[in-house]
């Protein structure tokens, strides 16, 4: 890994559903892999293909829409709740998906993403509802992700909305660095802590 | 200054804040299992580390181990292999695994109490959500992702940003036919799946008291199907009662010693949270869900909400979940037939749960429209019931007990419910395909399930008690 984020500027994908668990983002019997490599073929995959069929795509589902394309995923609220699983993170990653907006990211799948530098974005609801109605009117529009002055614009109109990531993580992201790196580097304090606390 | 619970034991675990950022937080005790750790393993192995505190880290498998014929070599080979890379890696790290065949194997979250291994104050991490379980006694104890996994197994640390903190006080006796899971279901109604993301849950109120260890353990289990980053319930008499003479409960001087710190173990009366609930035991009645998150929940008497009862901003979703459960809205939800039977998961697996779907069950039959799994938690749940008698219990009604695992919470394995048919499963997630594609999962407590078993459809228990 030890990929960095600062901007993104790209088209997007639009999932409006709410609620998305990270069951349906990828399914447990998918995880069965040792690497953490491949999953994207498999991101979604019950609501993508017929009956688990790669040869039959689903029309009505935004990924099989030919006219959304980009490294951005825009969701529904409460996106990546349920399992732990960090392989739903390492899926919408090795799709080619570099951003997630929703406006509003279940706890251990923000976590997962931010250590996979997957980028979720939290908004609005107000402002979701502008980036899909923006993306639906009109499929080739741009949407700019700036990390280091933390902000999204919708580019034909320049709408634009900031959003919040903690300094150290954002840091993290920026640089391309590991929260392992830094741990290993306390390794000192973290004995030290271990005799005052045993 | 006061303090409560979770700001007592957090305390204690900060090895360091970083100005603006996270906390270096220290972890007593790691379970893993073989999914969610061999992708951490190999990170250990690509950077040459070893696990830094092989000791704090216990081992089983649980998720992919097939529930019948566990003497015979798991015939999935994916499975297989997941199963084989975790036994390797624990020999090569130092880690004790309680596998396939140890008389210690079972669900990471019901294994860890019943071992004497969880015990409160402690901070507790597994690459599973439902890691917040162990929060039943008074620890902070969540869920993490491989790459957490990887740093708990490097370092015993992780980067954590303190949530903030919710009570939920119930209060008050329950009705007859309601127990652990029906608050826990009626209270995820009450704020949604998404209720309580950001906060640590603290679970209080003469109700919770009153509930044994195992009642607690299903309660804070199903803490994340709110959000929440944990859930936890002050230790008291019934924990220690519990945890007393446990396989690795301190003994003798280490015992009086750990008493005595665990009875500080509790939020300060006047300590303040940023959010409180207050829920009425008595308003509680047999719960259902019957959509495909598990806030989509509702009393046995109730109905799938019309229409009009859903903000029209979130009808699309409402509808696409009632549409994937084959429902209609408005609906009553008791008398719909079932197909499957599920009693099992590390929500609804142990002792007492077998004990009360078994003393219900006993001298009736299952109906002829359903299959009837129980599988129970763990190879200790299971000998336990060989003893009591309890599997004789279930083969005259016609319920299958099999082997210890995840089984068809999450059908990983081969337990997997087929396209379209109906489950009432005591389990903790009714998200579409979570029991096999197609499955359609309806939540409820052991006993709603078992009372489903016996008339083969939707069933308040109230009327069989």
């Amino acid at each position: 890994m030890g990929k960095s984020i600062d901007i993104v500027e790209s088209t997007a994908v639009p999932i409006t559903i709410e609620n998305i668990d990270t069951d349906q983002i990828i399914p447990a019997r998918f995880l069965k892999a040792t690497t953490r490599e491949g999953f994207g073929k498999n991101l979604f995959r019950d609501w993508r293909f017929e009956n688990g069929d790669d040869q039959k795509p689903k029309k009505d589902f935004p990924l099989n829409n030919p006219v959304y394309s980009g490294k951005i995923l825009i969701a529904g609220k409460n996106f990546g709740c349920g399992s732990s699983r960090e392989h739903a993170a390492w899926a919408i990653k090795d799709y080619g998906f570099d951003v997630v907006v929703s406006s509003f990211f279940a706890d251990i799948f923000k976590n997962n993403a931010l250590n996979n530098f997957l980028l979720p974005v939290l908004v609005s609801e107000e402002f979701l509802q502008q980036l899909f109605n923006a993306v639906e009117k009109n499929p080739a529009v741009f949407i700019k992700v700036n990390l280091g002055e933390q902000f999204i614009e919708i580019s034909d109109t320049g709408a634009r909305a900031s959003f919040d990531i903690n300094s150290y993580k954002k840091a993290c992201l920026l640089n391309g660095y590991d929260d392992i790196d830094y741990l290993i580097s306390m390794k000192p304090e973290i004995e030290a802590y271990e005799h005052t606390h045993a | 200054m006061s303090k409560t619970l979770f700001e007592k034991i957090w305390d204690r675990h900060v090895v360091k804040t970083i100005d603006g950022g996270p906390s270096v937080f220290y972890i007593d005790r790691h379970f893993i299992h073989e999914v969610t750790s061999p992708q951490a393993f190999k990170g250990l192995q690509q950077r040459e580390l070893p696990v830094f505190r092989p000791k704090r880290v216990v081992a089983t498998a649980d998720h992919n181990v097939p529930t019948i014929n566990q003497h015979l070599p798991i015939k999935e080979e994916l499975s297989r292999l997941q199963v084989e890379q975790l036994k390797k890696n624990c020999a090569a790290f130092g880690v004790e695994l309680y596998g396939l065949g140890h008389p210690y194997q079972g669900i990471v979250h019901v294994i860890g109490p019943e071992l004497g291994i969880t015990q409160p104050g402690m901070t507790i991490v597994c690459g599973d959500s439902h890691t917040s379980t162990h929060g039943a006694f008074g620890t902070i104890a969540f869920g993490i992702g491989t790459s957490e996994v990887e740093m708990v197994l490097a370092t015993q640390c992780l980067m954590q940003a303190k949530p903030k903190l919710m009570r939920i006080n119930v209060e008050g006796n329950l009705n007859k036919g309601v127990y652990a899971k029906d608050i826990i279901l009626y209270i995820i109604s009450k704020i949604s799946a998404s209720g309580a993301t950001g906060y640590a849950v603290e679970y209080a109120g003469s109700a919770i008291r009153n509930l044994s260890m195992e009642a607690r353990m299903t309660i804070c289990n199903m803490s994340i199907e709110m959000g929440a980053r944990c859930g936890m319930i002050a230790p008291d008499d019934t924990t220690f009662n519990y945890i007393k003479g446990r396989e690795f409960a301190p003994k003798a001087d280490a015992w009086e010693k750990a008493l005595a710190d665990w009875k500080t173990l509790k939020s300060d009366a006047d300590a303040v949270f940023d959010h409180e609930l207050h829920i009425r035991a008595e308003d509680i009645e047999p719960m259902i869900t019957y959509g495909t998150n598990p806030g989509m929940g509702t009393g046995i008497t109730g109905h799938v909400p019309a229409l009009n009862e859903i903000d029209e901003r979130e009808r699309p979703s409402f509808e696409k979940s009632l549409n994937y459960m084959g429902l209609q809205p408005g609906e009553q939800i008791k008398g719909k037939k079932v197909d499957y039977v599920f009693i099992g998961s590390c929500t609804n697996s142990r002792i007492e749960d077998l004990r009360m779907v078994a003393s219900f069950v006993k001298g009736k039959k299952k109906a002829d429209n359903v299959e009837v799994w129980v599988v129970p938690g763990s190879k200790q749940v299971e000998k336990q019931a060989m003893e009591e008698g309890i599997h004789q219990v279930f083969a005259e009604a016609g319920f299958m007990l099999r082997q210890p695992g995840c089984s068809a919470c999450l059908g990983m394995n081969e337990d997997k419910i087929p396209a379209g048919k109906y489950c009432i499963s005591t389990s903790n997630r009714n998200f579409e395909g979570r029991q096999g594609p197609g499955a359609r999962t309806m939540l409820a407590s052991p006993l709603m399930a078992a009372a489903a078993a016996i008339t083969g459809k939707i069933t308040d228990v109230r009327e069989l008690i």
